[in-house]
């Protein structure tokens, strides 16, 4: 039926492999070519609101951290505003919003520093709890994984955010909501993502 | 008038499944309970933006973007273009494609790659660039190699080229892989064997374009790529639970 109203269908995804840095991260894979990789710098030097990091690690299915893993962050600004059109406001010079991280080849630890992001709207009413959104590829991951982030201090927020609520096993909300503490005066947000088992993080079809 | 609602449902039938245990690394990479569907946010409907500020003009030829002043990489010389499209059949316009590859010999620029095939010392093996405002792009480079991996023992991957692709959101981003039209591996690789339809096989597989060809120079092939498409919304869609 598609094919007669004349739409496309998507092309398939494939994996990004091991050696997605060369394309993506191509410092990472041992080499300089381009003026400027994309992706390091999320927040700019303007954005208002508290500084973060985020840090975690990938974990398979045997309990092992992923060391080859990339991950894409798309966030809003403090004021909950997306660096795009349809984004429901200006950001701050500088503001992208967007980040790509790549792990430490050994440990499998990825991190990164940005700003925390605000509530943003619903979809018809409301408001969304302050979240960051996830776009996880590797080796072995046959199309991009997408989850969610949220913040353990927001509890009045989170508690009524639309999307933690959708999940119907109360238990596995927890799995999208980052520990907070605080190491050599930064604030530190942890999120681990647990491919399988019985802590499997919840992962969304968008 | 029309705005711009969200996004289609992505059609799952044409894409890999997470688990596809002749693919093995999938198998302890792969979320075992189901993918929660959400309906489309704000932060679903946006994504990053990009502009000329972002990239250099000679990012997208892999002949000269690593190689020394004269020098150029050996291999088969190629431009690989093509359309970024949605599913509605409307150019994907100003969106990064970001590539990668192996050289001539099936042995990539990184440093955990150990094949034995050399390291092309003018060809770095990654390129990027905007479409065009109808949704057009293009690369020159070397046509890859085909190289063996470690999956079962005796696995080669086919001729492929590593393509990354934005849209003009968060949902439309994809990664995929173009093969080559005619290539003996297509049909025995286990990661294009995951995808169950081989109308989506085909789709992924870039034909000769011998009329986009440089005469004694270099040879083409076409790849278009798909996105996701969304709704026009012609009425006010109002939804329960949020």
């Amino acid at each position: 039926m598609s094919e007669q109203l004349n739409y496309l269908k998507e092309s398939a995804s494939q994996t990004a492999g091991p050696y997605v840095h060369i394309g993506l991260a191509p410092g990472a894979a041992g080499f300089d070519i381009y003026k400027q990789e994309l992706g390091w710098d999320i927040a700019g030097p303007n954005a208002k609101g508290e500084r973060i990091r985020v840090e975690g690690r990938v974990i398979d299915g045997m309990g092992a951290p992923i060391k080859d893993v990339l991950l894409e962050v798309w966030q809003a600004n403090a004021e909950g505003h997306h660096a795009h059109p349809e984004g429901g406001g200006p950001v701050e010079d500088g503001f992208r919003g967007w980040g790509r991280v790549i792990t430490d080849f050994e440990t499998g630890e990825w991190g990164f520093d940005t700003v925390k992001p605000g509530k943003t709207r619903g979809r018809n009413v409301g408001t969304q709890a302050p979240h960051l959104n996830f776009w996880i590829v590797a080796r072995g991951i046959n199309i991009g994984l997408n989850t969610r982030m949220y913040f353990d201090d927001e509890v009045e927020a989170n508690a009524k955010d639309p999307v933690l609520n959708l999940i119907e096993w109360e238990h596995r909300r927890a799995t999208l909501v980052a520990k907070r503490s605080e190491r050599d005066g930064v604030l530190v947000y942890r999120f681990d993502i647990t491919l399988q088992g019985e802590d499997e993080t919840v992962f969304f079809d968008v | 008038m029309t705005t711009p609602g969200e996004f289609y449902q992505r059609d799952r039938s044409v894409h890999p499944p997470a688990l596809t245990p002749n693919y093995k690394t999938s198998v302890a990479r792969s979320p075992r309970y189901s993918l929660i569907s959400l309906q489309n946010s704000v932060s679903e409907i946006t994504g990053p933006v990009f502009g000329h500020n972002d990239i250099d003009a000679g990012d997208n030829d892999l002949l000269t973007n690593y190689a020394k002043a004269g020098e150029s990489p050996i291999g088969e010389r190629i431009i690989l273009h093509g359309r970024v499209l949605d599913e509605n059949v409307k150019p994907v316009p100003n969106t990064l494609v970001e590539v990668w590859q192996a050289n001539a010999g099936g042995r990539y620029r990184h440093k955990k790659d150990t094949y034995l095939a050399p390291i092309e010392p003018n060809f770095g093996g990654c390129g990027r660039t905007l479409t065009d405002e109808n949704g057009y792009y293009y690369f020159r480079t070397v046509k890859p190699g085909a190289y063996p991996w470690r999956n079962m023992v005796n696995n080669w991957r086919p001729a492929h080229v590593h393509v990354s692709v934005f849209g003009s959101s968060f949902v439309q981003r994809l990664i995929t892989q173009c093969y080559f039209e005619g290539d003996p591996l297509i049909p025995i690789c286990p990661i294009v064997q995951t995808i169950p339809d081989p109308d989506a096989i085909e789709q992924l597989t870039a034909k000769l374009d011998l009329k986009a060809s440089i005469p004694l120079d270099t040879i083409a092939y076409r790849f278009d790529i798909v996105l996701r498409g969304r709704r026009s919304t012609l009425f006010e869609n109002r939804l329960e639970g949020n």
